[in-house]
């Protein structure tokens, strides 16, 4: 056997005058970390398949386990970081790319947290959002330039198509595959009660989830797994993918194994085939080509249906956004960085893209300078993790948010970022029938809704200490963002002024 | 009535419920004390095939074939419809083991018959339910 | 409606419960010979063996016969007059009934013996005062002879092992529970016995007796202070065949536990009902069999509707944690396939008949056991069914996910 360069990540720590030998650990771990040693009565652990994702730990009725970072130790090295240096064993071991998921773990810096929110004192009353009406209702789409009459002096009000959110947040896009059926049903359900979008992803749309149409966007990628003509009817909007912030500028790769029947006919791809999705649209080259599509979609909704384009938050994002703006499109999503995904390269999860905190600020500004701004909704996701996040990005500019690892984090992800495996111990991002049962759609739904309401309650907490009432009151009223430790050229992207000021 | 029903699709087969059971009808208040050591004998008991999970307990039927049986007197229906056992009238036999048809009723090492008798003596939510991790196992009313 | 029950056993409070579901007005009167309310006649020896109280033998709460408005008669009934439905009693009164249910169970069966009437304790084992009398009769330096290995005679021999000097077990037979046993099987429950501290003497009885001396059939001679007659049983029938009711061994009843006389009916161990396993009508004197059957009785009595179709025989017994259940036929007559297991835990074996299961027999591991008889009752076919996973280890899993869902996830 050749020598295991790499050390295991973490340590298993039991206290065995807890542990009853109930066995529960063992049961639950889908890698094999815990074993029953019956001759002993002991329960052994193997540490080198621990992912710590927290499932033996939260099971535990006794509370034994603990799960520890192991402190066996390269010798320090601020260039060559332990990491670096297992990443490098990883790759002389088996010549692959190295996969990873989830979002962007590395120290960048995030600017919500380096924005503060401002309140109403004395001279600007506050208001209680317990006594006061508070709207958080938001319309996605394009909105007119200015107000029209007809003939009799009546104001005109039919709109281009919208997207109606009770909440100015979203579930953004999760495939059919890359999640499982239950976690699906739980945002689609969840979706439902609380009046806003999830997302199917590139995965198609499953036929149990049609009933959920009005609450759900349906996805166009590259590879238009699961599109036809009763699929782009059945959503609230149609979404053009074009990128994704986790891995900007590349494909996407569902292996074959995890194509199973039900993956097979909602994608409309064999059975056990890998689901391949190309970096680039083959048919978009251009503005114009991707204006083409919105408009073939458009045409086979019948005009009836907001068309999203969403792009990943890249150097040239306020151009790139301005192009989208003029293309037909009624909402543009962007996805910063520190977005989430099933799988990624390493090196471009960790390396590609930039922050969405100064993407959408400067997608604000480019569009309002240009006049477009109308032409278009803002929809911003890539880690946003609060309801204070949520409020510092319509302040932004953003029309609403889209949330995912947040809403993987409800439904009990640990983010222990091996998605990838297949073997998610918390029935999420599994094909695996056993596992798949782990996460109870009903509980899961709760979730969800327990945790936009609570979001919901804050936001309108939030609007009330800053004086404001209605949402759209708040979107890109930048006025009410101070930077702190920021330097001029932050400040000057943000649009925001540093505190004190 | 509400008893305890079992969902199928949702149980892991963690048998957590089958060690939350013994810990509450232990009588002890910390769960590592009350089972640390000690082969544990549930009144609800998974039942397993590698792919299929399911907990079986007393169904508390509508007309109970254990009540029927008993040759004591020790098994009966009270008030709310919970078929209990007198411990004082018990005397072993096992006729109700044998008449169940869900194999619900068992004994401890001691050989004093035992079955769910839905935690009415633990505070009225049974200890399975409480402690199901999937909700697979619910106490609610059905519709008959 | 005048409802009158003969005998105040476990069919009788049955047959109550079932005429009180549909009829809460009439009257019911309970005529007894024993002057007790009624009780568990199983517990008599779990009395002797100090697991039961004797204020925790009786089959109902002390309000009982009062909640039910029933009147109980002591007396000793003598004749039924079925042309003019009068029950007459041995203290000369007599008592109308327009429905009659006869519970009038069983006797101990003693045959002549030479020089019985030279022992002194004598007794048969079948009441909770015969327990009483033994309780009285009996001391720790009592040797105990007791004649007759079946049921009783060994139920006998445990209730009285910790209060004796010495206990000894003789039968005809030459095995233990010959009526429900295979010889392997007995042999099995004869060793752990003899582990426990009983001896026995089979294939061998007692020829006659000479005071406290037994002298048995092969020559020997056994020297006992009590003996117990525990030869079996014989239904109290002569009462209905007077009558000119139908009976064979027992009282012939149908489904609905009607006789061949209008308006009397019959349960618990004085009828021979059909047997679904055996396929022919027999007595099946045992507490849940007189339940069930009590029950279906009253409720037909007061007009409603209810049938006790899928009787069958069926035992659970134990001695000293050795527990033993058999169920339904197992006749070896070459008509059933036997299928069995036999482990360090005990054996199983299953006799099939026609896909279907007919009876079986298990000594050591009775887990679940109830699965078995619930098939056996039901006669469900297992032709579809994974029957050798089922007997390793009696679960729901071969009667698939629908089973299971309506008797999980509903009200049975």
């Amino acid at each position: 056997m050749p020598i295991n360069y790499i050390l295991p990540e973490f340590e298993v720590e039991r206290n065995d005058y807890r542990c009853i030998r109930c066995r529960v650990c063992e049961r639950q771990c889908a890698n094999g970390v815990h074993s029953y040693d019956p001759d002993g009565d002991i329960m052994l652990s193997d540490e080198t398949k621990c992912v710590d994702c927290q499932r033996c730990v939260c099971l535990c009725p006794t509370h034994a386990l603990k799960i520890k970072k192991n402190d066996a130790a390269l010798r320090t090295n601020a260039n060559w970081k332990q990491n670096t240096i297992l990443e490098i064993y990883k790759q002389a071991n088996t010549g692959g790319v190295l996969l990873s998921s989830m979002g962007n773990p590395e120290p960048f810096p995030v600017y919500w947290d380096k924005i503060l929110i401002n309140a109403s004192q004395v001279t600007n009353p506050s208001i209680d959002p317990l006594r006061e009406p508070m709207e958080t209702r938001v319309f996605l789409g394009k909105k007119p330039h200015e107000i029209t009459r007809d003939e009799n002096g009546n104001i005109n009000t039919e709109l281009p198509p919208q997207v109606e959110l009770q909440i100015p947040v979203m579930f953004s896009a999760m495939s059919y595959g890359s999640i499982s059926y239950n976690a699906h049903k739980s945002l689609a359900t969840a979706a439902e009660e609380l009046g806003i979008c999830y997302n199917t992803g590139e995965g198609g749309l499953h036929e149990d989830f049609y009933q959920y149409g009005k609450n759900t966007i349906v996805q166009v990628a590259s590879g238009r797994f699961g599109v036809y003509k009763d699929y782009l009817e059945a959503g609230a909007a149609i979404e053009i993918k074009m990128g994704q912030g986790a891995k900007p500028g590349i494909g996407g790769h569902l292996p074959g194994t995890k194509v199973g029947a039900d993956v097979s006919k909602t994608r409309m791809i064999p059975e056990g085939s890998d689901a391949i999705s190309p970096a680039p649209h083959h048919d978009i080259y251009s503005i114009e080509d991707l204006r083409q599509l919105v408009f073939s979609l458009k045409e086979a909704t019948d005009y009836k249906k907001p068309v999203i384009v969403k792009v990943a938050a890249v150097h040239n994002i306020a151009a790139i956004a301005s192009g989208i703006a003029r293309s037909g499109a009624d909402i543009i999503a962007i996805d910063g960085f520190r977005g989430g995904t099933g799988a990624a390269p390493t090196r471009i999860r960790d390396n590609v893209g930039i922050p969405i905190e100064l993407a959408l600020a400067a997608v604000d500004k480019r569009l309002r300078d240009e006049g477009i701004r109308q032409n278009v909704s803002l929809v911003v996701g890539g880690s946003v993790r609060s309801a204070s996040d949520v409020i510092k990005a319509i302040a932004l500019g953003a029309d609403a948010c889209y949330i995912a690892t947040s809403a993987l984090l409800a439904l009990g992800c640990h983010l222990c970022r091996t998605c990838q495996s297949g073997k998610c111990n918390w029935g999420i991002a599994t094909q695996d029938p056993e596992l798949v049962k782990r996460l109870n759609p009903e509980t899961g739904k709760e979730r969800l809704v327990n945790l936009l309401t609570a979001w919901k309650h804050e936001i309108k907490e939030m609007m009330g200490l800053m004086g404001i009432n209605s949402i759209e009151a708040l979107r890109g009223n930048r006025l009410m963002l101070r930077g702190v430790g920021l330097n001029e050229k932050e400040l000057e992207i943000l649009g925001i002024s540093h505190a004190g000021e | 009535m509400k008893r305890v029903y079992v969902n199928e699709e949702w149980c892991l087969g963690c048998h957590l419920c089958e060690y939350n059971c013994a810990f509450s009808n232990s009588g002890i208040k910390d769960m590592v004390k009350a089972l640390k050591g000690k082969k544990i004998t549930p009144r609800i008991h998974v039942e397993d095939d590698g792919k299929i999970h399911y907990a079986v307990s007393c169904r508390h039927c509508e007309d109970p074939l254990c009540i029927k049986g008993c040759i004591s007197g020790a098994l009966s229906k009270d008030e709310n419809g919970v078929v209990a056992i007198d411990h004082d009238k018990c005397v072993g036999c096992l006729t109700c083991m044998l008449l169940c048809p869900y194999g619900s009723i068992t004994t401890d090492e001691n050989e004093t018959v035992l079955k769910c008798e839905l935690c009415m003596q633990n505070g009225g939510i049974p200890a399975c339910v409480q402690g199901c991790p999937n909700r697979a196992i619910v106490f609610e009313e059905v519709e008959e | 409606m005048k409802y009158v029950i003969i005998g105040n056993g476990p069919a009788a409070v049955s047959c109550v419960d079932g005429i009180r579901s549909v009829d809460n007005e009439g009257s019911i009167t309970i005529l007894s010979k024993e002057a007790h309310p009624a009780y568990f006649r199983p517990l008599i020896s779990y009395y002797l063996e100090g697991k039961s109280k004797e204020e925790n033998i009786y089959c109902r709460r002390a309000d009982f016969y009062q909640k039910n408005h029933v009147e109980t008669v002591l007396g000793e009934a003598v004749a039924i007059d079925k042309e003019n439905r009068i029950v007459a009693l041995n203290s000369g009164e007599n008592i109308a009934y327009d429905r009659l249910c006869i519970c009038s169970g069983s006797s101990p069966f003693v045959p002549p013996m030479k020089g019985l009437e030279t022992v002194e304790k004598k007794f048969t084992f079948l009441t909770i005062d015969d327990s009483f009398a033994l309780e009285q009769a009996v001391d720790k330096n009592s040797r105990v002879l007791i004649i007759g290995a079946g049921l009783i005679g060994l139920k006998c021999a445990e209730g009285l092992r910790d209060r004796a000097g010495k206990v000894t077990v003789c039968d005809l037979a030459p095995r233990v529970l010959s009526s429900i046993l295979d010889d392997e099987c007995a042999m099995v429950v004869q060793k752990h016995l003899e582990n426990c501290g009983i001896a026995f003497s089979l294939a061998n009885t007692a020829d006659h007796f000479n005071g406290n001396t037994a002298y048995m059939k092969d020559g020997s001679v056994i020297d006992f202070d009590v003996l117990v007659l525990a030869l079996g049983v014989r239904p109290n029938i002569g009462l209905f065949k007077d009558a000119g009711g139908e009976c064979d061994r027992a009282i012939i009843v149908g489904n609905d536990m009607k006789t061949s006389i209008d308006d009397i009916y019959a349960a618990g161990d004085c009828v021979e009902q059909y047997d679904i396993s055996f396929g022919n009508k027999r007595i099946m004197a045992l507490l849940p069999n007189a339940n069930i059957g009590g029950y279906t009785a009253g409720v037909n009595m007061a007009g409603g509707k209810a049938l006790f179709d899928n009787a069958v025989p069926m035992n659970s017994i134990g001695f000293w944690g050795l527990h033993i259940m058999t169920a339904g036929s197992y006749a070896n007559d070459g008509s059933a396939q036997m299928t069995e297991i036999k482990d360090e835990s005990g054996i199983k074996r299953f006799f099939i008949k026609d896909h279907k299961l007919n009876g079986f027999m298990i000594i050591g591991d009775v887990k679940s056991a109830g699965i078995f008889t619930n098939l056996l009752r039901n006669q469900t076919d297992l032709s579809d069914m994974d029957f050798e996973a089922l007997i390793k280890s009696p679960n729901l899993l071969p009667f698939g996910e629908n089973y299971r869902r309506k008797t999980l996830r509903g009200v049975v």
